[in-house]
């Protein structure tokens, strides 16, 4: 059945919208678009590493991603820097570094815009296991920190107060973004993973009234701009990722609409 | 000891620095069950910093806090949603605890915002959503109640209702409250115990003796001695949240 790559990136792409659902409302909500950008972009260290100690790819880039979270913390304490500028800091010095070490790799014939950007052709059957293995595990931690971590996501100090432990559900959420990261970037590319994360989400948000819907529509929209995506890719021999991306943005754009009328209607 | 007296948070001089500064120092006191200890003090003394230890949310105190339970209702004095979430009052309830739609039900109706259950949080008005905030600490029918300035933006004459009903929770639950005030005259007859903050404890005793204090007097001049006499008041009727009429 997976013998088709065709498949095997249509099941690799809806195991990783199932799990981006939820953790990209948890992304918007906590305003950590830049903190997913950062890590994506730190993954290309993750993914030269990989090659030259010739390891497991998703592997590499989930330990680079926490490891670069952890500095980002450090960081966040030692200096007087503003967040934003910490994120831009480890996001192009990571980035930097790993298209330098690229440049090193000379014996290994290099896909780099299939990296940047997904390749739907290189999703293997190893991969799916990963995909789908490694989801459930992102999905089944994300159902036990739920109850803490959305709870410090309205209000830090009643989370804290009422004894949730806000803190370790926090470190546990950043574990599970570095997870996401590894298993979906051979199918979107590490430019576009947030986009992924963020967009159905916010498609989401207009036109959910609570978090479950929310969550439920950002899961929905996910699966949809993946299917879009994947078939558009196929037709027109687009790159992946930026078609996933793309008919996520066109559900965003129908979203709007959607906003209008129900406005139009109040009135 | 803690036992016998039934002690559910004890402060043994604790107190907090911050840029070199010390927001409050030396503050000891303890909240019992059943009890309500009331903290008094001009802006900056360090009333909410006090409760925020007491709670555990500060980490690099000075001094040590015995919290001797877990069940603890709280209600903040600064919160605000983001507009990002969609949160409804119901999701709110829920937030800390799962907690059973009877008891959320019942929780919204003692506050009178029972109407509002399905309402977003961002479009209440902020008396309306003071008393979400009341209803969501005392829902879980906790041990103990951190309230800090739990009726500001509440009308005036729900203002009375509320601390009437706070009052009648302690009885009922046999919880102790930790109740912030910055409004002397509303400081109810129920308090068994007050502490005057200014930085550090002023003076503190029942309602009575703080009010006799010279401290207490400095602080909130001679006036103020007289409105912190014992707060009681009586209607023949009271109003629910939308003005209807609801006799006794």
């Amino acid at each position: 059945m997976f013998d088709d790559f065709f498949i095997r990136a249509l099941v690799a792409g809806i195991g990783i919208a199932l799990v981006t659902g939820p953790l990209g409302c948890f992304v918007v909500w906590r305003r950590l678009s830049y903190f997913g950008d950062t890590l994506a972009h730190s993954a290309l260290l993750g993914v030269t590493i990989a090659y030259t100690l010739d390891f497991n790819i998703a592997v590499a880039i989930f330990i680079t991603s926490s490891i670069i979270a952890l500095i980002l913390v450090k960081l966040e304490r030692k200096t007087n820097l503003p967040g934003d500028a910490l994120l831009g800091l480890l996001a192009h010095s990571s980035l930097a570094v790993g298209l330098v070490f690229i440049g090193f790799l000379t014996f290994i014939r290099f896909d780099i815009m299939g990296l940047l950007f997904g390749d739907i052709l290189a999703v293997t059957t190893d991969d799916l296991l990963i995909i789908w293995i490694g989801g459930a595990i992102i999905l089944l931690v994300l159902k036990l920190i739920w109850k803490p971590l959305f709870a410090s996501t309205v209000n830090y100090e009643l989370a804290e107060a009422e004894g949730l432990n806000p803190n370790r559900a926090k470190a546990i959420f950043t574990i599970l973004i570095a997870a996401i990261i590894a298993i979906s970037i051979k199918m979107v590319g590490l430019l576009l993973i947030t986009g992924l994360l963020i967009i159905p989400t916010a498609m989401a948000r207009n036109i959910s009234d609570n978090p479950h819907k929310m969550v439920i529509f950002s899961i929905i929209g996910g699966l949809l701009s993946v299917f879009l995506g994947l078939f558009s890719s196929l037709e027109f021999n687009t790159p992946s990722g930026p078609s996933i991306v793309a008919a996520a943005l066109i559900l965003f754009i129908i979203s709007l609409f959607k906003i209008k009328q129900t406005i139009q209607l109040k009135n | 000891m803690s036992l016998e007296k039934n002690i559910l948070v004890k402060l043994n001089n604790v107190g907090i620095q911050q840029n070199g500064k010390w927001l409050v120092k030396g503050v000891s006191l303890e909240v019992e069950k059943g009890k309500i200890v009331t903290l008094i003090g001009p802006n900056g003394s360090g009333k909410s910093t006090t409760a925020k230890i007491a709670l555990g949310i500060y980490k690099n105190i000075e001094g040590n806090v015995e919290k001797l339970t877990n069940n603890i209702g709280y209600v903040p004095q600064k919160i605000s949603i983001d507009w990002t979430l969609p949160l409804r009052v119901k999701d709110f309830m829920v937030l800390t605890d799962n907690i059973k739609d009877e008891l959320i039900d019942e929780a919204l109706s003692l506050t009178g915002v029972i109407h509002l259950k399905e309402k977003n949080l961002g479009n209440l008005s902020g008396g309306e959503f003071q008393r979400v905030l009341l209803a969501r600490a005392i829902s879980k029918k906790p041990e103990l109640l951190v309230l800090d300035e739990p009726v500001q933006g509440v009308d005036f004459t729900g203002e009375i209702a509320l601390y009437e009903l706070i009052k009648k929770i302690s009885e009922k639950l046999n919880c102790g409250i930790l109740l912030i005030s910055h409004d002397l005259h509303t400081v109810m007859s129920a308090t068994d115990h007050v502490v005057c903050l200014n930085g550090h404890v002023c003076c503190s005793g029942s309602p009575k003796d703080v009010a006799r204090n010279n401290e207490y007097k400095a602080l909130f001049g001679e006036q103020a001695s007289q409105t912190l006499s014992v707060y009681e008041h009586k209607h023949d009727h009271e109003h629910s949240v939308d003005g209807k009429i609801k006799k006794n």
